[in-house]
């Protein structure tokens, strides 16, 4: 019986311990949330992309007759910034917020928009459909991380479909129908951002703190540096790829 | 506390998925499986033990599924289709949505149908109570029996009577959301993407050909076909239509895909009779 109420005194304590830090700890970081900033760069000539031949499905084919699709493993803009470079902190220690907002991953012209996806674990995304032919939608996560695949048909009109991940993974997503369709959904846990045409980003939301930011680029790989964010401050960290 | 638990081991989990490179997935070897000896599985009133399989596997199943379950037995380099892993925990034969783990039911009735054009034979030979125990076996190697259910299977409606107003509407499901695009116009397994396909692996697979009377893998009733297409084959480039045929428009759809196959059917006669065209793939949609 005394061993009992023992038990759940230290529970109790246990329980209103955590009840504070987490309240203290939102009030700091909502207080002083600083953010990181940066860009991303190629060093070297940007590697030619191929272009694709859509002749097997000619509805793609006509919604590319006044463009030449290219594949987008790498995005390099005018000056060499990188797109499509996702920034996360690699050793975020802090809670794992799931923002309530849906994002969007279209299929469209036969091409997937946004072409590489960030979100955070739990978050709900959607998947859509703009085409008039018939796509499968078919994300490729490994089964041992608790990232499930599933592989679901989208034809002309179909409604979206809505999914989440359970694990931070960086999961390849392809159609079988369209075999030069691939994109990426990039699954993180704490604050993220994917980089513009210019290779520019912006972390939003990150307390005070040392952070470690790491850069995941689809096929250059990954590369980290250590950032500083004062509170309410800006924290700043560039990284540059060498072109393969 | 709950939060720090989940946080570290979201963590060390996101730490793991990062430091291997994307396409090799966890090869588990036997010090991870052997604590889930104790797996059952259960069909009907038959309750299957793994630990009683062991001499079956090692007998029947091993020189093609592997002694880890990963397919990767001595035989892997010589048969094609690839075994299957059951690490993954990835099943073509389905009732249950795609993305899900299939019923033990599911696992049964594939072990005892085999797989056509496969080296995978009808295991019909063995007793139920060996199935079942078989089926525990092969739950046995995935981590993902302990922590996830199995999905819950699709609702079939009762089979309609066939008639030709539904063979014609299960025609303009094909050509709606174009079954055309990988088995082709006559189901010959010739559409525009059939050369391209791949498995989850990027192995090269073939779409069905229903023209050469070869029964679909997953069985060849009515319903077989029916939860064919509606559950998808994970694993493989056939999706799931769940979402864009409804339970009606899936009968029609099984009525036309007989009127493809070799194989005499009711269906097909009838389709003779209507003088059915197939479907034009350039025709706007909606517009066959």
């Amino acid at each position: 019986m005394r061993n009992r109420y023992r038990y759940s005194a230290l529970l109790s304590v246990v329980v209103l311990t955590c009840c504070a830090a987490l309240f203290l700890g939102r009030h700091v970081s909502a207080a002083g949330e600083g953010k990181i900033t940066g860009t991303v760069k190629l060093d070297g000539p940007a590697p030619h992309m191929k272009g694709i031949d859509m002749s097997k499905d000619p509805y793609c084919s006509k919604a590319h007759a006044n463009d030449t699709p290219t594949l987008q493993t790498v995005v390099a803009g005018a000056s060499g910034g990188l797109e499509n470079v996702v920034l996360y902190i690699s050793d975020w220690s802090g809670p794992a917020t799931v923002s309530t907002t849906v994002p969007v991953f279209d299929q469209k012209n036969c091409m997937y928009t946004p072409h590489v996806l960030a979100m955070d674990v739990g978050q709900t995304f959607k998947v859509t459909t703009s085409d008039q032919t018939t796509h499968n939608i078919h994300p490729l996560p490994n089964p041992m991380t608790g990232n499930i695949p599933w592989n679901q048909s989208q034809p002309p009109g179909a409604a979206p479909v809505e999914k989440s991940w359970k694990a931070p993974e960086m999961i390849p997503v392809k159609c079988n129908i369209h075999p030069w369709m691939n994109g990426w959904y990039v699954v993180v846990k704490g604050p993220y951002a994917t980089t513009d045409a210019n290779g520019n980003f912006t972390i939003n939301g990150v307390p005070p703190g040392n952070y470690t930011v790491t850069a995941w680029q689809e096929s250059l790989g990954t590369q980290t540096a250590k950032v500083t964010v004062a509170a309410g401050g800006a924290g700043t960290a560039d990284f540059t790829f060498k072109a393969k | 506390m709950r939060t720090r638990l989940q946080t570290w081991s979201l963590l060390v989990g996101a730490t793991a998925v990062l430091a291997l490179p994307m396409t090799s997935w966890a090869q588990l070897t036997q010090a991870d499986f052997e604590p889930r000896l104790s797996m059952e599985s259960h069909i009907g009133n038959i309750t299957g033990h793994a630990k009683d399989a062991k001499g079956d596997y090692r007998r029947y199943c091993v020189v093609c599924h592997g002694e880890n379950g990963d397919g990767n037995g001595e035989s892997f380099p010589w048969v094609d289709p690839k075994p299957r892993d059951f690490q993954l925990g990835i099943f073509k034969c389905r009732s249950t949505p795609t993305g899900t783990l299939p019923t033990d039911q599911d696992l049964f009735d594939t072990i005892a149908r085999g797989m056509d054009r496969s080296n995978m034979p009808q295991w019909s030979t063995f007793t139920k109570q060996e199935r079942a125990d078989l089926v525990a076996w092969v739950k046995h190697f995935s981590p993902r029996w302990v922590g996830e259910k199995p999905g819950t299977p699709i609702t079939i409606p009762p089979e309609p009577e066939v008639t030709a107003e539904r063979i014609k509407a299960g025609r303009d499901v094909f050509a709606r959301v174009q079954c055309w695009k990988c088995h082709g116009v006559l189901g010959q397994a010739n559409g525009p993407s059939a050369s391209t396909l791949q498995d989850d692996l990027g192995r090269p697979i073939a779409a069905f050909n229903f023209t050469e009377g070869a029964r679909p893998k997953c069985g060849d009733t009515d319903r077989d076909i029916y939860r064919i297409f509606m559950t998808g084959l994970d694993g493989t480039p056939m999706p799931s239509f769940a979402d864009n045929i409804k339970p009606d428009e899936a009968w029609d759809l099984v009525f036309y895909l007989r009127t493809l196959m070799k194989q005499k059917s009711k269906e097909k006669q009838m389709a003779k009779q209507l003088g059915l065209k197939p479907v034009d793939p350039n025709a706007p949609a909606g517009q066959q």
